[in-house]
């Protein structure tokens, strides 16, 4: 592992602290400006899983909270490489995904949404990276579901994602959309990323060749997480 | 036409959104799924220094609580070690993560964790950094992640010293990192926005 510094996170990138049109924002951004800080030990380490904090069933939604069946929905597969911006696999990285389930209810005691849960389905689950940056969950496909923002607003097909890396400054939430999804482009979370293209690298591809098929359909995501610098010209982060 | 570079984009964050705790802290969301919920034990047993308690709460620009934040918290150990791939990694306490996740109170919106104090770590160009707690903020609403530190208000000559601390332009502003600390105790109250606004980082 590394604690080489990383590449300057690209703010003009990622969706500005405040949008708008993403009415819970604008209490919640800071009006300063963030401190930019060169990496020290605090920001280029970060925490380590392993086999032990996980079990294997953690990566099948359809098992994982099973009470007795299968729960609804469109079977799908969720599989990817995490990479890193030198497009080089992040192996043995924690991966959390939480979601909807198939009519669009959060398992949460917070969502009052009235499509109801599915005792079959909690809709989180975790996995680490292999070797090579592989990672794959089996769920079932969420449901969009309505929300208070406008009087009208509904959210596309979405599955959440965390992901560690090795530095705690590469630490990323984000979310994963469907290939084909007409809410996307009405989404007012989507639409706070200011890039089409960067909009366009968190929807997930149909991927027939990963189907099992007469089972289930796949959708294919990579995740990328800040790179780090090579270390040609000295950097100094641990101060000697 | 020119070379290209091959560089790959970060994938952008979205919102951790109202539910983080269903993927983060199921047992918050009200259902029980995993052997073992990660984050819950920052330290484990065998942690050296002085044990604390830090208490404190999110506030947004209205001065409303924000009760469905969560807080991920990363130290060193007394000694001023990470774990991991850190130098002296190895000589971290067994069981020492380093790592915890916090969840406020729904009701209240207090959130209150147990740890060690950790110890001063060398920062860069060989200047020490005060004892701290690297801390990153996700809700609904916050589009990106948002990286703060906490630091220690029984520590007034290394806060003086501290090199991250001193960047602040605003002399004033430095306080907002400043835990108010009763012995082993600590209040922390972050400000996401207004009067008072917590310093947050572009790490």
């Amino acid at each position: 592992m590394t604690t080489a510094e990383l590449y300057q996170r690209d703010r003009e990138w990622h969706p500005p602290a405040y949008s708008r049109d993403y009415k819970t924002s604008v209490a919640r951004s800071p009006r300063n400006a963030p401190l930019s800080l060169q990496g020290s030990m605090s920001e280029l380490t970060g925490p380590t899983f392993g086999h032990n904090d996980i079990d294997p069933l953690d990566n099948d939604l359809i098992r994982n909270y099973a009470q007795s069946s299968d729960p609804i929905g469109e079977r799908i597969i969720v599989h990817g490489r995490v990479l890193d911006e030198n497009a080089r696999p992040v192996p043995n990285t924690l991966v959390e995904i939480w979601q909807a389930n198939a009519g669009g209810r959060y398992r949460h005691k917070k969502d009052s949404y009235l499509a109801p849960i599915d005792p079959n389905f909690g809709g989180c689950g975790r996995t680490l990276t292999d070797d090579d940056g592989f990672y794959v969950f089996r769920t079932v496909k969420p449901g969009a579901y309505p929300w208070r923002n406008w009087v009208n607003n509904w959210r596309p097909a979405h599955i959440h994602v965390s992901v560690f890396g090795t530095a705690f400054a590469q630490r990323l939430i984000t979310q994963m959309y469907f290939e084909g999804d007409p809410l996307i482009a009405k989404c007012p979370i989507v639409q706070t990323i200011p890039d089409q293209r960067a909009i366009d690298q968190l929807v997930a591809a149909l991927d027939l060749n990963a189907t099992v098929p007469l089972d289930s359909i796949a959708y294919k995501f990579d995740i990328v997480l800040r790179g780090h610098r090579s270390t040609f010209f000295e950097n100094r982060p641990e101060g000697n | 036409m020119v070379q290209s570079l091959h560089y790959l984009k970060e994938s952008v964050s979205q919102t951790a959104g109202p539910y983080v705790h269903i993927g983060l802290a199921p047992g918050d969301a009200g259902f029980d799924i995993y052997r073992l919920e990660l984050g819950r034990d920052i330290t484990g047993p065998n942690a050296k220094g002085a044990r604390i308690t830090v208490t404190g709460t999110v506030t947004d620009g209205t001065g409303t609580t924000v009760k469905d934040v969560l807080i991920e918290v990363w130290q060193a150990n007394a000694a001023g070690i990470y774990p991991g791939a850190g130098p002296d990694s190895d000589k971290v306490e067994d069981g020492f993560r380093g790592w915890g996740r916090v969840i406020p109170d729904f009701d209240t919106g207090v959130f209150a964790f147990e740890t060690v104090k950790p110890g001063p770590v060398m920062g860069r160009d060989g200047r020490l950094m005060a004892p701290h707690l690297n801390l990153w903020l996700v809700a609904r609403g916050i589009n990106v992640g948002l990286n703060t530190r906490m630091y220690f208000g029984d520590e007034e000559a290394a806060n003086a010293a501290d090199p991250v601390l001193g960047l602040i332009e605003q002399a004033h502003r430095r306080q907002t990192l400043v835990a108010r600390a009763d012995a082993n105790r600590y209040h922390f109250d972050i400000r996401l926005q207004g009067d008072d606004e917590t310093v947050f980082f572009d790490l």
